[in-house]
């Protein structure tokens, strides 16, 4: 805009300020169509190649951009033994708004990228991008074997990316096996949240990495300015799961970063009445109410008939929730998607706290009947 | 009174005639379901395939209620190369790279019907990421998801309504059979 002013001023007056007025439109028209053509592309097509969506200052060195933010959250999602990356990038002067602490507010521009590697060997890299429009943008970039290039995937994923053990392999996501977790609950991003950024870490959660530098928390977000609206009690009283033990701690954790992206209160899946995401209102209350003793509603295929409750305690073995987390029978385990392998840690750990876990099944059942 | 009787007219006659709409918007919507479910070819695998006068057809008896709870099948057949399935004489189990899948019972029996905990939008995405209830375990081959997954949202709307009120047939179709390693 500030080319056309200059134009307009050095034309003069009359027949001059007439064709610079003009001038000044055409210049206008183009960049506003030229504008145009760029947001049509960022809205509707991702970007060729993995380098072009900004996450590297120098992809010869694969030097990321220090503008972007590393980041880990404290209960990753559980992907086959995957090491993984996190970076965040915010368009400069915006914030995100966390007025409501269980949906925060992201400003169009907002992008994040997460790599996965196995042995060492990157693999894949998955994009996001807030764009105009409010809706996100999402993409997965397949890493050639000498990890020099990263292509974009096409919609459907790709199967067989890296080989793993038993015979199973890695298969980058489709867009769909995507949007199925990430439009699970009323906010798209997963693992960037209140309590997944909490200063006070689970020192027994599975498989977290160290926090990267510059060590991103609520704390270091809200005092650099780009958290807004955040409760004061939040940052006094930093989020940690209620619970009985360091055990029960973990594990309610653990389901919050695997499985409550898509069982919530808030999501299309809520009349299963399954609620294992952590709200910040009422953190570690309603994944207790909603397993312990309760009933499996439909068992799923290759369900013992025995597991009649979705949790029984002490009784690990006959848990429906067990069995389907112990599973990778496509028709029962669970997670339903993004992992081949049984997380062996997960299965020990959930073992371990259904077995410590107080109410025999009798007393469930007294209870549940009222008396 | 003398204008009161009129009004209250007016208000049972808008009354009805709003109702009057919905319930043509409604049957509307079940017939375009029912034409959908027809030209779909739901029926060809949904519907158990009995022998006939003129040959294999649809039991409409049993119509959209799946694979008969009361034909066991407890193995894949084996099939020569350069073959890659089978199917049953019912058209309901479909052998193939992906074990034995057995159509599913799309009546709204409360019992056995796989719909009977679907909302209309977990319907919806179901056939848009072919996975159960939008977001879970993957419908087996050979449920042409990818196909339906490309009608439009009114379109799957008005097949959801009209299955939910289909004549429900109590029938539990078998947990499918895992390929053999």
């Amino acid at each position: 805009m500030a080319k056309v002013v200059v134009t307009a001023e050095w034309f003069g007056a009359g027949q001059g300020r007439r064709w610079a007025a003009a001038g000044a439109m055409l210049i206008l028209s183009l960049s506003l169509l030229k504008g145009v053509a760029a947001a049509s592309r960022t809205v509707t097509t991702p970007l060729p190649t993995l380098q072009e969506t900004g996450l590297y200052d120098d992809f010869g060195s694969l030097q990321i951009d220090p503008s972007h933010l590393a980041f880990a959250p404290q209960y990753p999602l559980w992907s086959d033994g995957a090491v993984k990356r996190r970076w965040i990038s915010l368009p400069p002067g915006t914030t995100i708004d966390a007025a409501d602490p269980d949906a925060w507010v992201f400003p169009v521009g907002t992008r994040f990228w997460k790599e996965f590697s196995f042995s060492g060997r990157r693999v894949e890299t998955r994009y996001l991008e807030r764009r105009s429009d409010g809706q996100w943008l999402y993409a997965a970039y397949a890493w050639s074997a000498d990890g020099r290039e990263a292509h974009l995937v096409g919609p459907r994923g790709k199967r067989g990316a890296y080989q793993l053990a038993n015979g199973r392999s890695h298969t980058i996501p489709g867009i769909g096996d995507c949007k199925a977790c990430h439009l699970g609950d009323r906010v798209e991003v997963l693992g960037f949240s209140a309590l997944q950024l909490s200063p006070d870490r689970d020192p027994g959660a599975l498989h977290a990495e160290p926090r990267p530098e510059p060590g991103i928390d609520l704390r270091y977000l809200v005092d650099k300015g780009l958290l807004v609206g955040l409760p004061q009690a939040m940052l006094e009283t930093p989020l940690r799961i209620v619970a009985k033990s360091p055990t029960e701690r973990t594990a309610l954790g653990y389901m919050h970063g695997n499985c409550g992206h898509c069982h919530n209160e808030q999501g299309s899946l809520q009349n299963i009445g399954l609620f294992l995401r952590q709200n910040a209102g009422a953190i570690g209350q309603s994944a207790l109410a909603t397993t312990i003793g309760y009933p499996v509603r439909k068992p799923a295929p290759g369900q013992s008939p025995d597991a009649v409750l979705r949790i029984d305690p002490r009784h690990p073995k006959r848990s429906g929730l067990m069995q389907r987390v112990s599973s990778r029978y496509p028709a029962l385990q669970m997670p339903p998607l993004g992992t081949e392998l049984v997380d062996i840690e997960a299965v020990s750990l959930l073992y371990r706290w259904i077995s410590e876990h107080g109410e025999p099944r009798e007393e469930v059942h007294l209870k549940q009947k009222g008396r | 009174m003398r204008h009161a009787l009129p009004l209250l007219l007016k208000i049972a006659l808008l009354v009805s005639g709003t109702a009057s709409a919905q319930d043509n918007a409604d049957s509307a919507l079940v017939k375009r379901g029912e034409y959908l479910v027809t030209v779909g070819g739901c029926h060809d695998c949904h519907t158990p395939w009995t022998m006939g006068s003129s040959g294999p057809e649809p039991d409409m008896t049993r119509a959209l209620s799946g694979h008969p709870q009361d034909i066991a099948i407890k193995v894949a057949p084996t099939v020569p190369a350069p073959w890659g399935g089978a199917v049953s004489q019912t058209n309901t189990a479909w052998s193939g790279p992906w074990g034995v899948s057995f159509t599913a019972n799309l009546t709204p029996d409360p019992e056995t019907g796989v719909l009977r905990d679907f909302t209309e939008q977990q319907f919806i995405q179901t056939m848009r990421t072919g996975r159960h209830q939008g977001q879970g375990r993957q419908i087996l081959p050979p449920m042409p998801w990818p196909n339906y997954g490309r009608m439009t949202d009114e379109d799957l709307k008005a097949v959801f309504v009209y299955l939910r009120q289909v004549p429900p047939v109590k029938n539990k179709v078998p947990d499918p059979i895992p390929p053999t390693q």
